[in-house]
C-alpha cells in the first residue's frame, strides 16, 4: 500500500463514510456497508477516481467484477479506462456457455462462473470486488482468468480486512485497497 | 431487434451487441443477453450517455439500480448525474408485504437500510437492464414512493413491449434504448 494513497485527502471521506454495522449478517461479523458510501456523490467519484488513477495507463483490457457489489464498483472504472467489462457471477444466472471454478467458503463451498468467450488469452485483467476478507472469492475470481490465459495484472477492492490475511491468498499477485478495517 | 425510433446513431450498435440466448432460463424464453454489450467499450460508453444525456437536467437526486444488472447500469448514470445510488435487492415474489415485514424483523438488514437512504422528496430514476412484466420495477416503483419520494422515471436499455410491462407502470413513464419483439 503506497504511502502516496495513505496521504491523499480523499482517502478520509471515502473511509468515513463506510458504515460498520456489528453482528450482521451474525454475531460476531463486523458488516462494512458500502452503500452509505453510494450515497454520497462525491466520496462515490472520489473512490472511482482513485482507482482509475492507477490503472489508467497500465493497459488494462478487461475489468472484471464479482456478483454484485463487484458490479458497482468495476463499471464506472471499466468505462473511464476504456476496457471491457465482465461479470463474475453466482451460479446459473449467466447464460450461455460458462466456466466453473470451485472454492471453498467456511462451511461448504461456493461456484464462481464466466462467459467463454468473454475474455480471451492475452487479456491483461482486473479484478474488482468491494472488499477482500479471507480473499477466497477474489482467488477464485483470478482462476477464472488464468484458465482461460488472461494475465491477472491487480486485484483492487475498496475495503481490506487485513487480519483474515487474504492478501495472501492471491498467489503473489498484489492487491490494491483505499481502506484497511481491523 | 429495433432501436427506440431509429434516429440516434449509437442505438444501431447498442441493439446488434445484444446476444439472444434461446431457452434461457428455461425453454421458450429468448434470453435477451446484455454482456455482450458490455464487452464493447464503445457501446457500453453510448449506452450511459444516452441515460445521461435524458437526465443530467432533470434533478434526478437518487437513482436506484435493481439488483445485480440494474447495479451495472445504475452507477455510472448515477456518478455522471451527481446522484446517490442506492441498490435494490430483488423483491419477493409475495411482494409489498413480505418485504416490509423482512425489513422490519433485521433493524440492520440490507433491505432497510436501502429504504432508508430515499429520502421524502428525493426524485428517483429506476434503473435495469430490461423490461419484461414490469413486476420488478412495479415493487421498485412502490417501495420509492412509500418513503416519500417521487419516481420521475424507470430507464431500461431493453424493453419486451409484447409483455406489456409498461402498462403495469401506472402513470410512472418509462424510457428504453431499444425494443426487442423476439
Amino acid at each position: 500500500m503506497s504511502a502516496h494513497k495513505d496521504k491523499d485527502p480523499r482517502i478520509h471521506g471515502i473511509k468515513t463514510k463506510i458504515r460498520v454495522v456489528p453482528n450482521f449478517p451474525k454475531p460476531g461479523i463486523m458488516f462494512q456497508d458500502i452503500t452509505t458510501l453510494l450515497l454520497d456523490p462525491q466520496a462515490f467519484r472520489d473512490t472511482i477516481d482513485l482507482f482509475v488513477e492507477r490503472y489508467k495507463g497500465k493497459n488494462i483490457s478487461v475489468v472484471a467484477g464479482i456478483e454484485a457489489r463487484g458490479f458497482i464498483f468495476g463499471p464506472p472504472i471499466a468505462l473511464a479506462i476504456g476496457a471491457k467489462f465482465v461479470p463474475l457471477r453466482k451460479p446459473k444466472k449467466l447464460p450461455g456457455e460458462v466456466i466453473s471454478e470451485e472454492y471453498v467458503l467456511e462451511y461448504g463451498r461456493d461456484c464462481l462462473q464466466m462467459h467463454v468467450g468473454a475474455v480471451e488469452p492475452g487479456d491483461r485483467a482486473l479484478v474488482v470486488d468491494d472488499l477482500i476478507a479471507t480473499g477466497g472469492t477474489l482467488c477464485a475470481a483470478m482462476n477464472l482468468l488464468e484458465r482461460v490465459g488472461a494475465q491477472v495484472v491487480e486485484c483492487a477492492c475498496v475495503i481490506e480486512l487485513p487480519d483474515l490475511k487474504g492478501r495472501e491468498r492471491l498467489h503473489g499477485k498484489p492487491l490494491y485497497v483505499l481502506v484497511e478495517s481491523h | 431487434m429495433a432501436s427506440q425510433g431509429g434516429q440516434d446513431p449509437r442505438l444501431a450498435k447498442i441493439a446488434s451487441s445484444i446476444r439472444v440466448i434461446p431457452d434461457f432460463p428455461k425453454p421458450g424464453i429468448m434470453f435477451q443477453d446484455i454482456t455482450t454489450l458490455l464487452l464493447n467499450p464503445e457501446a457500453f460508453k453510448d449506452t450511459i450517455d444516452l441515460f445521461v444525456e435524458r437526465y443530467r437536467e432533470q434533478n434526478i437526486s437518487v437513482v436506484a439500480g435493481v439488483e445485480a444488472r440494474g447495479f451495472i447500469f445504475g452507477p455510472p448514470i448515477a456518478l455522471a448525474i451527481g446522484a446517490k445510488f442506492v441498490p435494490m435487492r430483488n423483491p419477493q415474489i409475495t411482494g409489498e408485504v413480505i418485504s416490509e415485514e423482512y425489513s422490519l424483523e433485521y433493524g440492520t438488514d440490507t433491505m432497510e437500510m436501502h429504504v432508508g437512504a430515499v429520502q421524502p422528496g428525493d426524485r428517483a430514476l429506476i434503473v435495469d437492464d430490461l423490461i419484461a412484466t414490469g413486476g420488478t420495477l412495479c415493487a421498485a416503483i412502490k417501495l420509492i414512493e412509500r418513503v416519500g419520494a417521487e419516481v420521475v422515471e424507470c430507464a431500461c436499455a431493453i424493453e419486451l413491449p409484447e409483455l406489456k410491462g409498461r402498462d403495469r407502470l401506472g402513470d410512472k413513464p418509462l424510457f428504453v434504448l431499444v425494443s426487442s419483439d423476439i
